[in-house]
């Protein structure tokens, strides 16, 4: 058992091995692209004038930094094939229009209303097919917790917390907390990657996988700590820090008070 | 028998009971003599009491725990009440844990009693050893006592460390995955050792049951021996007491134990057993639930182990990352895990020996029962200063991430920050606190010379105007005054007529100590100042007009 085991791991280091899994998983990846990508031709196509009014809407605001055509420029890049999820997610949470700034473009305050938002998506998933805004079938958050649980430990702790409460990446850019994350936006920024975040395509978590990872979150989200206040759920540190200055200072504070009543 | 039942009558239950025991094993006697023994009144002498009083709360609600808890690491599908955890597959240690927590009543409760309890023991233990150490009271004859205190500081981490990994989830199976990656950062040893700890490779299957023999039995049973040993002392030595008049080294200020100290002490335990359940019942710790049983291959981020292990998870993160490997005398040396070790271990071999240090520099053989006040001590201060910065950059430091996320900064930078931070800030908080102990000297000299600026002004007949300064009260004036002043030893010839290499450390120590001084005021001293000052006006005019 014991010889066998180490064999298998030191093919699994060969690297023909790992040139398989790599051509697997490219495969995998692109295939997964392709089919996410026809489903999105098939659907019906928007009305023509909603993609003329959300040209204007995007001339007026998105061109001077993606171009007038959404082609990109210097200073961003194109939209040409990132659909409308991506539209979506970036200008529902309030991420576009954007506005330069430090190490991560920040969360503002949201600047267009729903139909408009749906305008501007028309018109750039009008350029190129790319991932579309989910059906509300995919979205419905009834999946398997238990499975969407552990799914969320394995893809998501690592940057967004165990308890999605955010975490550090490098050079000051931060995985946000998802705490206040509604369906709709979880599943576009899985299938689109804002930023630093991967993408999840269909074939990496399935839109099943997807619903479940919703169903998990949208329990944290309503169901706070039958413990009680849960200090930001950031953890220790937070927990530590309570204990001295809240705790152990408590009663020192009370044991000083105590004693300058009794003289 | 017919005395007890005589009595019974007369005095109640109570007297009864009492009477009973004494005609027996003679409870009286022992009682008479212990609680006559004295204990002074100050609120930084509770916080060693806070300490005990949160090790009882861990004993009983750790025993209400066992009740339930299963140290086990067989894989059960879990069919609890929680459910995004439902149907997974988990140890029966996380299991439990989240039955204690779901589904025993008041489970969730004493869980939180007992975690948030050992973060105070911890706490508390640790700021009572800085009381102990800025005020001196570490001196002859309460050395060995010192030792016995830091042994219980570190016994208390062990068991919160023990304990912290029972429950299996992500987060304390990340702690000791960390603790495995460091045992087999040893060179030589290091993997034989995690191999054996773990009984096989990471994470193995009894981990968990190991550990729980360590937290309920041994470490619980050498606190417990240690505390016994640590009072014990404390009867013995007496304690000490902060100066003032009628306060000396041969006697001790203070109620007597009994009936006044141990009223109070019973009340003083019912308010620390209040606070921890008050926050108990109302700020959650440690959501196992939300961590998931342990799993090898997540890791989440922000994932810290309780304050105590802080400073060492810091100084693993601080550590620089180009030391990663280096190949000699045919071993790895994996120096970015053995440098944090050796400055964790360093660290605290430091603090264990400190007494001895300070006790062979002073060359000081005497008693000593009134406590220094800190400013009086400036080097010993200020070198206190100095290691608890470097302890709370160690500890900041395993928090970086946090850090980087709350104050919008970088995480790189952060920890550069916090490496540059590590060396100068203790030299820094070294020379502040050490100018500013002198300073405080300075000004009591000062107070005690010339008395008190009280505010009021006095316009003299010629038409100048000075302050009135007030004569001390002698209560405060002994306060001011009652210290002692080492002088800087010199590196003397031994009986061959050399001067030791021993000799001259010593010296050199006893400079760095002493070379910086101020003398308390002596009694001729405050004479004069009193006869030159007449009714204690302050001005040089003033003196030339008498
Ligand atoms: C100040 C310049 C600026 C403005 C104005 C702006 N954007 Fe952006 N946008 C950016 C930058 C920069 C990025 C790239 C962010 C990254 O990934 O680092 C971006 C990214 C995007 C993305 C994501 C692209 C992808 O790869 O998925 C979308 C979608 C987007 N912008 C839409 C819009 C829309 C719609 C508007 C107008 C409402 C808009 N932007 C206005 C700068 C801007
Ligand atoms: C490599 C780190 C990384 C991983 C892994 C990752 N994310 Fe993210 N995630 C990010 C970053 C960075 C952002 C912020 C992007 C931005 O602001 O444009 C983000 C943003 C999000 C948002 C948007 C939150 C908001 O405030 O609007 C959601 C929802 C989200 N992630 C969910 C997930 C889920 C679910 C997973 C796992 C399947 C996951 N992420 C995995 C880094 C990550
Ligand atoms: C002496 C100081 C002690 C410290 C610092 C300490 C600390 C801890 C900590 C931090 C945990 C993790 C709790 C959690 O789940 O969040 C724990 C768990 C536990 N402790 Fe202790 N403990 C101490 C003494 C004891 C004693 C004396 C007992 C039993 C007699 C005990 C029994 C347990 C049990 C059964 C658990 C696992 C249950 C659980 O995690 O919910 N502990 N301890």
């Amino acid at each position: 058992m014991a010889i066998q085991k180490r064999k298998a791991k030191f093919n699994r280091r060969s690297p023909i091995a790992a040139a398989i899994v790599l051509a697997a998983g490219l495969l995998l990846s692109g295939g997964g692209y392709a089919i996410a990508s026809s489903a999105v031709a098939a659907e019906a196509a928007p009305n023509a004038a909603d993609i003329a009014e959300g040209h204007k809407l995007f001339l007026a605001n998105c061109a001077s930094c993606h171009g007038k055509n959404a082609e990109g420029t210097q200073n961003a890049p194109s939209l040409i094939g990132v659909g409308a999820a991506s539209v979506d997610f970036q200008v529902s949470t309030g991420r576009m229009p954007g506005a330069a700034s430090g190490p991560q473009l920040e969360v503002k305050p949201v600047q267009f209303n729903a139909s408009q938002t749906a305008k501007m998506a028309a018109y750039v998933a009008s350029l190129a097919p790319g991932p579309a805004i989910p059906d509300a079938s995919l979205i419905a958050a009834n999946g398997d917790s238990t499975r969407g649980g552990e799914l969320f430990r394995i893809n998501c702790a690592m940057c967004h917390n165990a308890a999605g409460a955010g975490g550090a990446l490098t050079q000051g850019k931060y995985a946000p907390n998802l705490m206040g994350a509604n369906p709709k936006e979880i599943y576009e920024a899985l299938i689109t990657g804002p930023q630093n975040m991967p993408v999840f395509n269909d074939a990496n978590l399935t839109p099943a996988d997807k619903n479940d990872v919703i169903t998990y979150l949208m329990f944290l989200e309503s169901n706070p700590s039958p413990g009680g206040n849960e200090l930001g759920n950031l953890g220790p540190v937070v927990e530590g820090l309570f204990v001295w200055l809240a705790v152990l200072g408590g009663i020192i504070g009370i044991t000083v008070w105590l004693g300058a009543k009794s003289n | 028998m017919s005395t007890a039942s005589n009595t019974q009558k007369k005095g109640g239950f109570l007297a009864g009971t009492a009477n009973y025991l004494d005609e027996r094993v003679g409870v009286a006697g022992i009682l008479k003599e212990f609680g006559r023994k004295v204990f002074p009144d100050h609120w930084s002498f509770m916080l060693g009491e806070v300490a005990l009083y949160s090790f009882l709360v861990l004993l009983l609600s750790g025993t209400f725990l066992t009740f339930w808890f299963q140290p086990s690491m067989a894989v059960v599908e879990y069919n609890g009440v929680f459910a995004p955890l439902k149907g997974a597959e988990m140890s029966i240690a996380y299991a439990s844990t989240l039955d204690i927590s779901f589904e025993v009543r008041g489970g969730l409760l004493m869980r939180q009693v007992h975690h948030w309890s050992a973060l105070l023991f911890v706490a508390a233990a640790g700021l009572h050893m800085l009381r102990v150490f800025f005020t001196g009271a570490f001196r002859k004859p309460r050395e060995i006592n010192w030792v016995v205190g830091f042994a219980l500081f570190v016994l208390g981490m062990a068991a919160g460390f023990t304990g912290y990994s029972l429950p299996d989830d992500l987060l304390s199976g990340n702690g000791l995955r960390i603790i495995d990656g460091m045992i087999k950062g040893l060179p030589v040893i290091g993997a034989y050792t995690s191999s054996l700890l773990f009984g096989g490779e990471f994470p193995g299957e009894t981990i968990v049951a190991r550990l729980y023999g360590l937290h309920i039995l041994l470490v619980p049973a050498l606190i417990l021996i240690f505390i016994v040993i640590h009072l014990f002392m404390v009867v013995i030595h007496k304690h000490t007491h902060y100066s003032g008049p009628g306060r000396t080294d041969s006697n001790v200020v203070g109620y007597p134990l009994m009936p006044v100290y141990v009223a109070k002490a019973g009340g003083f335990f019912f308010l620390v057993f209040g606070v921890i359940m008050l926050v108990a019942a109302t700020f959650t710790i440690n959501p196992v639930w939300n961590y998931g049983g342990y799993d090898p291959s997540p890791v989440s981020a922000g994932t810290q182990p309780d304050w105590y292990i802080g400073f060492l998870d810091g100084a693993l993160r601080l550590a620089p990352s180009h030391l990663e490997v280096v190949d000699a005398f045919g071993f790895t040396w994996a120096f970015n895990i053995l440098l944090p070790m050796i400055v964790g271990v360093g660290l605290l071999a430091v603090v264990a020996v400190y007494p001895f240090i300070e006790g062979w520099v002073t060359g000081d053989k005497r008693e000593h029962h009134v406590l220094d006040r800190p400013r009086n001590a400036p080097v010993r201060t200020a070198i206190g200063a100095a290691g608890v910065t470097f302890y709370a950059v160690l500890w900041a430091g395993a928090s970086t991430d946090l850090i980087a996320t709350n104050f919008k900064t970088s995480l790189n930078q952060v920890l550069t920050t916090m490496q540059i931070s590590l060396f100068v800030l203790p030299v820094l908080a070294f020379w502040i606190t050490k100018r500013a102990c002198l300073a405080l000297q300075r000004k009591d000299r000062e107070i005690v010379l010339h008395g008190r600026e009280s505010g009021r002004i006095v316009r003299l007949p010629h038409g100048e105007y000075v302050e009135v300064h007030e004569p001390l009260e002698e209560f405060e004036l002994y306060k001011l005054v009652d210290f002692k002043a080492y002088q800087p030893t010199l590196a003397r010839p031994n009986a061959q007529g050399k001067i030791t290499i021993r000799a001259r450390i010593r010296a050199g120590l006893s400079r760095f100590f002493f070379e910086d001084r101020i003398m308390p005021v002596t009694g001729s001293e405050l004479e004069a100042a009193q006869h030159d000052h007449g009714p204690a006006i302050e001005s040089q005019e003033t003196k030339a007009l008498h």
